[in-house]
């Protein structure tokens, strides 16, 4: 009797607990690694205001986050870049119609090292650094001596060919229609960028300015020769001073609706921008933070 | 065929069991075959299964050849003072794909219209021409730039040098070391300086490749910088001596049972003629074990051909041929692993990466069988 009685308690436990658990609705959150740690912060954050509803976040690049918005599988996805036209149309095509929103900005920081003596870089100096047929292959040729680089040879340190990071330095500093030099280390990861440049004394790299470190330089960046040059952070980013600065996004399947409706609210709210302000991206707009 | 054959002599070498006397014995005696029959046929059923997939994703893009207009054909054309407003109506086939020149023609009539078309099909056709392999260009061209918006490229030469460059490095650091390690724990070491160098050899095989490319990545690169004064630690140098050691551990245990399978009469017979120990050694174990030896410097080689994350860690990654050993380079397994994961799948970068696969399957499996066959010499021998 006394199992008989046990096994009913165990069996009634384990139904409430599962119909509390489908009681919960689940968004789908997947996409851009740099966004994949505030899209974490904002799920773990807005289980405290919202109880029943629990966001799943993956990770695997915008790429992959807008590929599973097309097929269907997430509700929402992350990008560090536009969704492109081939994309919205395929996503139109399996009938799910993307709205775009900003939910952040993130500037591309240039990390030099730290013994580099560089004032200041200028958009057009780094597409000639960076750029197919640029001539910049040496520090002396932009007039700089950098200490403890053998040859003054420039190191370009660069991120894997599919990443974000990679699309938008190449459309916003090389300029439309122009592909990196080959021969730059290319990164697999941010990270790997600054710890690489950090120890390189002939380096130059770029990344999330959410990545840097004390132990690099932050290269300060001017539109045009000449111009005063804005050394990145998260004001600049937000206020447009600082020339390569890229909007972070969301997508949602349609307009949104419901609990995912309250969900993009709540991040575009003082709150949720708060948060990305602490993890060292630009907030879509000032906001007062404690 | 084989496993059958051994079925029915087990049941013929047991003339009593009929099947009455089919006590639990048998059963698990069954079982037993039945499990490892199994076992015996999912390696070759794993083979069959992962040539078939890497050929089959990557097979189309070796022979697919279309028409398509992209922004380089749109591009291009206007360099080529392509009339403006033809242009702007071809725009709008940008992105499409043709199957033959006869179907282009069709779009092009429908959009720019019967005149323009048989004035300018020429030129359109000479700059839409899809054939993103080509062999002299895959195997023999550095421009390897599959997420170029203006024109992609697929060109493996720089990741083929890479990873020979560093395959060869590694090769010329791991075979003396190795040799030795199994030449002195074979020969030399005796009691318990021989089990604990055995265990510390085969623990080195077991440090995981991500271990060794993070000590690339953040002790030799400064390293290097430092003691040779180069610009970059990330190169050929690095790369070659992190896979020499990785190699070397699996390498000295295979040699130094080759050299365990010389039989000690041979030595015997040496040191009674008056050789001495180097002599033995050099003269008749290493000639006897020859074959051993190279087995085993071919599965080393074999082991670092396919290394990926250490390599992508320490080549510093970069598209280079290189002239030196500080420059740095790419490998093929690297180049993979760094961009199938965010790649679409059926595009042409995502089966010119299976491309890559095919190859690198193809040049392993051979290593790989030299190797064996060497060891079948050995056994024969």
């Amino acid at each position: 009797m006394k199992i008989v009685k046990c096994l009913i308690a165990l069996i009634s436990a384990f139904l409430m607990v599962s119909a509390s658990v489908s009681a919960r609705t689940i968004i789908q959150n997947k996409g851009s690694d740099t966004l994949v740690n505030v899209a974490q912060a904002w799920a773990e954050e807005y289980q405290k205001v919202n109880g029943d509803v629990a966001v799943a976040v993956t990770g695997g690049g915008s790429g992959t986050g807008i590929a599973a918005l097309i097929n269907g599988t997430v509700d929402i996805a992350n990008a560090s870049r536009k969704i492109k036209g081939k994309e919205k149309k395929l996503a139109k095509k399996n009938g799910q119609d993307p709205v775009q929103f900003i939910v952040g900005y993130d500037a591309l920081a240039v990390f030099l090292h730290k013994d580099n003596p560089a004032k200041s870089l200028s958009i057009s100096q780094m597409a000639e650094i960076y750029g197919e047929g640029g001539k910049t292959e040496n520090w002396k040729d932009i007039g700089l001596q950098v200490p403890n680089c053998k040859g003054q040879e420039i190191v370009r340190v660069s991120r894997q060919n599919n990443s974000g990071t990679y699309a938008y330095f190449r459309g916003t500093v090389l300029g439309k229609r122009r592909d990196f030099k080959l021969g730059s280390r290319d990164m697999h990861g941010s990270k790997d960028v600054v710890d690489l440049v950090e120890k390189t004394p002939c380096a130059i790299g770029y990344s999330g300015l959410a990545y840097a470190t004390d132990h690099v330089k932050l290269g300060c960046v001017s539109k045009k020769d000449g111009d005063k040059c804005v050394m990145p952070s998260v004001a600049t980013a937000s206020d447009g001073s600082y020339p390569i600065a890229r909007p972070l996004f969301m997508y949602t399947v349609g307009k949104p609706k419901g609990e995912i409706k309250k969900y993009m609210d709540w991040i575009l709210s003082d709150e949720g921008q708060c948060i990305i302000l602490k993890k060292g991206y630009a907030p879509v707009r000032a906001v007062k933070c404690n | 065929m084989s496993n059958e054959r051994i079925l029915k002599t087990t049941r013929q070498g047991k003339p009593g069991q009929g099947a009455g006397d089919r006590n639990l014995d048998w059963y698990i005696d069954k079982a037993v075959q039945v499990l490892v029959l199994i076992a015996g046929i999912s390696a070759i059923v794993f083979i069959i299964g992962i040539f078939t997939f890497i050929t089959k994703e990557g097979i189309s893009f070796i022979f697919e050849s279309s028409y398509r207009i992209s922004a380089y054909t749109i591009g291009t054309l206007e360099e080529k003072e392509f009339p403006e407003e033809l242009l702007e109506e071809l725009e709008i086939l940008e992105g499409e794909t043709y199957v033959d020149a006869a179907e282009l023609i069709i779009a092009m009539e429908e959009t720019i219209g019967k005149e323009a078309t048989d004035q300018y099909k020429g030129l359109i056709i000479e700059h839409s021409v899809h054939e993103p392999f080509k062999v002299m260009d895959f195997f023999f061209s550095t421009r390897w730039k599959p997420t170029s918006e203006w024109k992609p490229t697929y060109g493996a030469f720089a990741l083929i040098i890479g990873t020979a460059s560093v395959t060869g490095l590694a090769m010329i650091v791991a075979i003396p070391f190795s040799l030795g390690a199994a030449i002195y724990i074979g020969e030399f070491a005796t009691g318990k300086t021989r089990e604990a160098l055995k265990v510390l050899v085969e623990m080195l095989a077991a440090i995981p490749s991500v271990v060794w490319g993070f000590i690339g990545l953040s002790i030799m690169n400064p390293l290097i910088i430092k003691a040779f004064d180069v610009p970059i630690g990330l190169n050929v140098l690095n790369a070659g001596v992190i896979l020499g050691l990785m190699a070397a551990p699996i390498m000295a245990t295979i040699a130094e049972d080759a050299l365990k399978a010389v039989p000690d009469r041979y030595r015997e017979a040496a040191e009674a003629m008056g050789a001495t120990r180097w002599q033995v050694i050099f003269k008749v174990v290493l000639p006897a074990a020859k074959k051993g030896l190279l087995a085993a410097i071919l599965l080393g080689l074999g082991r670092g051909f396919g290394e990926t994350m250490a390599v992508l860690m320490a080549t510093g990654h970069a598209i280079n041929l290189p002239t030196s050993i500080f420059d740095s380079v790419r490998a093929l397994t690297a180049t993979i692993a760094a961009e199938l994961g965010e790649t679409a799948v059926g595009s042409d970068h995502y089966r010119a990466l299976f491309t890559l696969g095919i190859f690198l399957f193809v040049v392993t499996f051979v290593i790989n069988l030299t190797a064996d066959l060497v060891v079948r010499g050995v056994k024969k021998g």
